[in-house]
């Protein structure tokens, strides 16, 4: 189980065809680097399967798998390391603590194979590194959920793994605790220097852990790179509405501006135009575009001498409270969705019929393909 | 040894047995996913619906001197199986089968897969799965199989008539001794030992019941409960 800690990288080519359901069929190649990258998707993108195939507790039907130098997984060459045998760990979204062992015995668990002695210290460091040295002797029912999450990931850790699978590992934590977990992990991580696997379908978590992004949509790889590139400029409709654009608009191309970096687009079915950034499209051409309702600003008058470039016309058809914002929708010709603060609903007086502008900055426009 | 002893080690050498055997066969049962398994599921479940005395005829003629059981055993010990406490013991462990392998199988399967998973990914291959997540895990049941065996076993009659006849000291059950004693008229001594099984075994589903629903839950079953 103690071995040499390298800093592979994860090549992987897996192919699985899902039987039981709707043709499903992941067929994904990725890299991972030491270090964080995020798997991010829309639930149903195929992660977890994918993660599964990595861990060897799902077999594909064809592909790659190999950390570094070591081939995990080669069907040409007949080799598929049991999931025992491939130093791998994997923190589950339920995190799947054993119930009747205490938080010592949780992570002492993948140690069989170390004297008792070592077993000890290494739990003891373990421990420490996060935080839960305090707990060591409480059973899982008796901590916290954040304490939980804590002790499934130095269980995973304790046992220097070549890769680290984690599938949701923090949902239902509070930002902060969230953070100082993430913390730890890349404490960790800067000295053992392992690919780590972090999927997520919330894009706050992106944002907070960000290397790097790879986007993953039916099955398939979508895009991949910085956070950034990856989330804001989404290619594909669902992986929009996963990364938090409520608005998703079929238009037609009317014109390039080429000088000012921009083109000119009518949405479907009304009149409204509006100015985007300019891509690889043609007068003519059918597009979709994707604009988050935080984008958009609502005015109870026409609104002048403003830099943004796109202001339509339109009433208010319905306000609902979701916690602490208003959900607008605003009858353009075209739907929109707004989000507006309470106070905002209440010094624009706005309520449904109220005639109100839609201002939207041209670069809160995305193209998706 | 009067019959309600004997009863009791007839009882709790087919418990332990039932809890030894039961084990891999539900292990099996829980686990494998072979298509063919309704038929040993089947198997299994047999005794449950056949008559005791059509068991106990075809356990009677696998012990006889010509059956392949008692044939084997003439050659390794010199004497038959039927008629004899072993021969009570081998009956008994088909006769019971069921009720220890169904609740083994039961609380084998309600270990959540995800910790299977997540202890082979830990590096345990599948005997330690079994003995640190699956087994700790799985006490309630077994303490289920093994007081519906012992109890079960305890109050068999057809099965024992058949095989054992009715030896005193060697193959007399309590139940027989009460039927015994009913025949010639002891009612006496016959309500002593009816009330006696009868206690026993309500006493005994309170167990299993009790358990079951956690109405109290000592060290070990607590952490079972989600």
């Amino acid at each position: 189980m103690d071995r040499e800690v390298s800093s592979s990288t994860l090549v992987a080519r897996i192919r699985k065809e899902q039987r039981n359901a709707t043709s499903f069929i992941l067929d994904v190649s990725l890299e991972a680097p030491p270090g964080i990258t995020i798997l991010f998707g829309p639930s149903g993108a195929g992660k977890s399967t994918l993660l599964n195939c990595l861990a060897g507790l799902t077999c594909p039907d064809g592909g790659k798998i190999a950390i570094g130098e070591s081939v995990l997984f080669d069907p040409d060459r007949r080799i598929d390391v049991r999931p025992q045998m491939r130093h791998i760990a994997y923190v589950f979204q339920s995190l799947s603590l054993f119930p009747h062992l205490t938080v010592e015995q949780n992570v002492a668990y993948g140690l069989a194979s170390l004297t008792e002695e070592d077993r000890r210290a290494r739990v003891g460091d373990t421990l420490q590194a996060f935080r839960i040295g305090d707990l060591r002797n409480q059973r899982p029912s008796q901590i916290s959920g954040g304490e939980k999450q804590r002790t499934a990931m130095a269980r995973s850790l304790v046992t220097n793994p070549r890769l680290l699978l984690l599938d949701e590992p923090l949902t239902g934590l509070d930002a902060e605790l969230k953070a100082a977990i993430v913390e730890d992990l890349r404490a960790w991580n800067s000295e053992k220097r392992i690919p780590i696997l972090y999927v997520t379908h919330s894009r706050e978590e992106v944002d907070a852990l960000g290397e790097r992004v790879i986007a993953m949509d039916n099955g398939h790889v979508v895009s991949r790179g910085a956070p950034m590139d990856v989330l804001d400029a989404p290619r594909r409709k669902r992986l929009a509405q996963a990364a938090g654009f409520e608005n998703l608009l079929s238009a037609t191309v009317l014109d390039l501006r080429e000088p000012d970096g921009v083109m000119r687009v009518r949405l479907s079915a009304s009149a409204c135009e509006i100015e985007i950034p300019l891509a690889h499209a043609s007068p003519g051409d059918r597009v979709q575009i994707a604009i988050r309702a935080g984008d958009i600003l609502l005015a109870s008058q026409r609104p002048h001498g403003l830099s943004a470039r796109n202001i339509l016309e339109g009433k208010i058809h319905s306000l609902d409270q979701r916690g602490t914002i208003f959900v607008a929708r605003v009858d353009c010709g075209v739907t929109f969705i707004a989000h507006v603060t309470p106070g905002a609903v209440r010094a624009l007086e706005l309520a449904s019929e109220k005639q109100v502008w839609l201002v939207l900055k041209t670069h809160s426009c995305h193209l998706v393909g | 040894m009067n019959s309600l002893s004997l009863s009791f080690e007839l009882a709790g050498c087919v418990a332990a047995i039932l809890l030894l055997i039961g084990m891999p066969v539900a292990y099996w049962l829980a686990f494998s996913d072979w298509r063919g398994k309704f038929l040993l599921e089947s198997v299994v479940a047999l005794p449950l619906v056949l008559p005791p005395t059509v068991l106990g005829f075809y356990a009677l003629l696998a012990m006889g001197p010509r059956g392949p059981l008692g044939k084997l055993w003439i050659a390794l010990f010199g004497h038959g199986l039927a008629f004899t406490f072993t021969g009570l013991v081998f009956a008994s462990v088909v006769y019971s089968f069921p009720f220890a392998v169904q609740p083994l199988i039961v609380s084998f399967e309600a270990v959540d897969r995800k910790l299977l998973e997540a202890s082979a990914i830990l590096g345990a291959g599948k005997w330690r799965t079994f003995r640190r997540v699956i087994l700790p895990l799985s006490l309630p049941g077994m303490v289920t199989a093994l007081v519906l065996s012992f109890a079960h076993t305890l109050g068999e009659f057809g099965v024992v008539l058949m095989v054992g006849g009715d030896l005193a000291g060697v193959t007399r059950t309590v139940s027989i001794d009460i039927y015994d004693r009913v025949q010639s008229l002891d009612y006496g001594e016959a309500n002593r030992l009816a009330l006696l099984l009868l206690a026993i075994a309500f006493s005994v589903l309170c167990v299993v019941y009790a358990l079951n629903r956690r109405a109290w839950t000592p060290g070990w079953t607590r952490w079972t409960a989600k």
